[in-house]
């Protein structure tokens, strides 16, 4: 009779699971809160406030000397063009890097059903190598690459040929097997070459979907090339480094706008390409 | 019927297309001063191995790993407690983003979120190093900036979807606008909103070990720290520390997605 009465007055029939959640993910939350130095009172304080006050009120007006207007496209180009020359040596990386890497490219495998040892060895290699490449961020590749080439462009150029050479041969490896192979068997097991399979069968079979994972890599190379500048690397991102180092806010207020209008661009014209050429 | 052997014709403005990705190409190589001298002359070959020589062996004294492994949880925590912070603002952003409150506030909270996501987590970084100083808290808060505007436009989207009858019914027959909502929209919509939510943090995860390169926390602070000084041993141990984190978290969610969704 009294649980009965109990249930009718209880609003959540699960609040005990509810409960425990909520403890159990408090207490896992102490050691995280501890590691991440998360001090929010830090914000409050009064230095603190001064200092975001003072750089939030330079926001505006935004710099807009033709001068400093000028540096800014220059350096805007200068972005432009690293994911751009970046790209393109990461694919001519990642093609070779592919072909080896497909197994439906695979001779052996179609003749006995299994890869021979040695060219199953190669194909390890390369995908390893792949991994490797991919793995390391590009920003600790730019860190490395500013470290031997110097302070400019080239440092970022190479980490992102370097890194997205990783990602486009794993994908372009992913897209190739998940295609369908009849035409590239059957052509392989007619006597045909790796590369005329490739060009002749595989290669028209998804080229649509390469072509759009690629365009997709070179808007996130335009992000990426921004990040890297402020490692060194040159282009828009070098300059917020040094404005926001100097602490005008005028200057940076522009270089955002112009970035925030930088991507949505690229979004625009990988979108527009993406459904041109698929 | 002629035979279809003839090679597909290439449309003009495929023709122009190709012409102008070709145009950007050369126009980029061409415009940047590319220092390829520097990098394949004998004298750069020879520093650049050197430079590489110096990585090894990797620093592996205890006490080092011991502060590899504080800045690899200091990594952790910084993401899995930014992604935590953008769930919570994200949905309460992705209420109004939804148009539950009307369009214009709709409209107004979608520009918000979109400025929010298009900023990358770096930027944020920089920027916030100046309210919140150096070290992780600046980064954590970072993370939670840009992910707020990546999650609360997904979750808004997922709000949008959600068909509205079992919230009606809860409302028609006397619920509160909190209860419909919580017991109603919420159970819905929670497991979608919780997927968004572990990829991201698996983004953010990969985010937050670069971030420290500007100062804001992390095996990133660590591994600026030590190629400023030119200890290149540390500092492979660091990128060696970065390298697994990135591939277990790689694995992990790879493994994960596999059981999920069960193949």
């Amino acid at each position: 009779m009294s649980s009965a009465i109990q249930a009718a007055y209880t609003p959540d029939p699960a609040w005990r699971g509810r409960i425990t959640a909520t403890v159990v993910g408090l207490i896992l939350l102490w050691p995280v809160l501890v590691a991440s130095e998360f001090k929010p009172w830090i914000l409050l304080d009064e230095q603190s406030l001064k200092a975001t006050g003072h750089f939030l009120a330079s926001f505006f007006p935004p710099a807009h000397s033709s001068e400093f207007l000028w540096l800014i496209f220059d350096a805007t180009w200068q972005t432009i063009a690293m994911a751009t020359a970046g790209l393109t040596l990461a694919l001519l990386g990642a093609i070779p890097l592919t072909l080896l890497a497909t197994e439906s490219l695979s001779v052996s495998r179609l003749e006995s059903g299994r890869m021979r040892l040695d060219s199953a060895i190669v194909r390890q290699i390369a995908r390893w190598l792949l991994v490797l490449l991919r793995s390391v961020p590009e920003l600790v590749w730019a860190l490395l690459f500013v470290r031997i080439v110097g302070l400019g462009p080239t440092a970022g150029v190479l980490a992102i040929a370097l890194t997205y050479s990783g990602m486009l041969g794993k994908v372009y490896a992913e897209i190739l097997e998940s295609s369908d192979t009849v035409a590239s068997e059957s052509l392989l097991k007619n006597g045909s070459g790796r590369l005329a399979a490739f060009f002749y069968a595989a290669l028209p079979a998804s080229a649509a979907e390469l072509v759009s994972y690629t365009t997709m890599r070179w808007e996130c190379a335009i992000r990426g090339s921004v990040i890297m500048g402020f490692v060194g690397a040159g282009g828009l991102g070098q300059r917020m480094d040094e404005s926001m180092k100097m602490l005008s806010g005028g200057e940076v207020s522009t270089m955002l706008i112009i970035f925030v209008l930088l991507v949505a661009c690229a979004d625009q014209v990988s979108a527009f390409l993406r459904k041109r050429l698929s | 019927m002629r035979p279809s052997s003839l090679p597909p014709v290439i449309g003009l403005s495929t023709f122009a297309l190709l012409a102008g990705l070709l145009a950007l190409v050369v126009a980029s190589f061409y415009s940047l001063t590319m220092s390829w001298g520097v990098l394949f002359s004998a004298d750069a070959l020879r520093s650049s191995l050197e430079f590489l020589n110096g990585f090894a062996p990797p620093e592996l004294a205890m006490p080092f790993l011991e502060r590899v492994a504080e800045a690899t949880m200091e990594t952790i925590s910084m993401s899995a407690l930014g992604t935590g912070i953008a769930f919570v603002t994200g949905l309460a952003l992705a209420l109004p983003a939804s148009g539950r409150w009307g369009g214009a506030l709709r409209a107004i909270v979608r520009l918000i979120l979109n400025l929010l996501r298009s900023i990358p987590e770096l930027v944020w970084a920089v920027i916030l190093l100046i309210a919140a100083g150096l070290g992780p808290f600046a980064g954590t808060l970072a993370l939670a900036v840009h992910t707020t505007g990546v999650l609360g436009r997904l979750f808004a989207d997922a709000l949008e979807n959600l068909s509205p009858e079992s919230e009606e019914t809860l409302r028609i027959n006397g619920a509160t606008p909190v209860a419909a909502f919580l017991y109603a929209a919420l159970p819905q919509i929670l497991p979608q909103l919780m997927s968004y939510t572990l990829y991201r943090w698996e983004n953010n995860i990969r985010a937050a070990a670069i971030l420290g390169v500007v100062g804001a926390g992390g095996l990133g602070q660590m591994l600026k720290y030590y190629l400023s000084l030119f200890q290149m041993q540390q500092a492979a141990s660091v990128i060696i520390a970065m390298l697994l984190l990135i591939m277990l978290v790689d694995g992990a969610s790879f493994w994960l997605r596999r059981k999920l969704t069960g193949n």
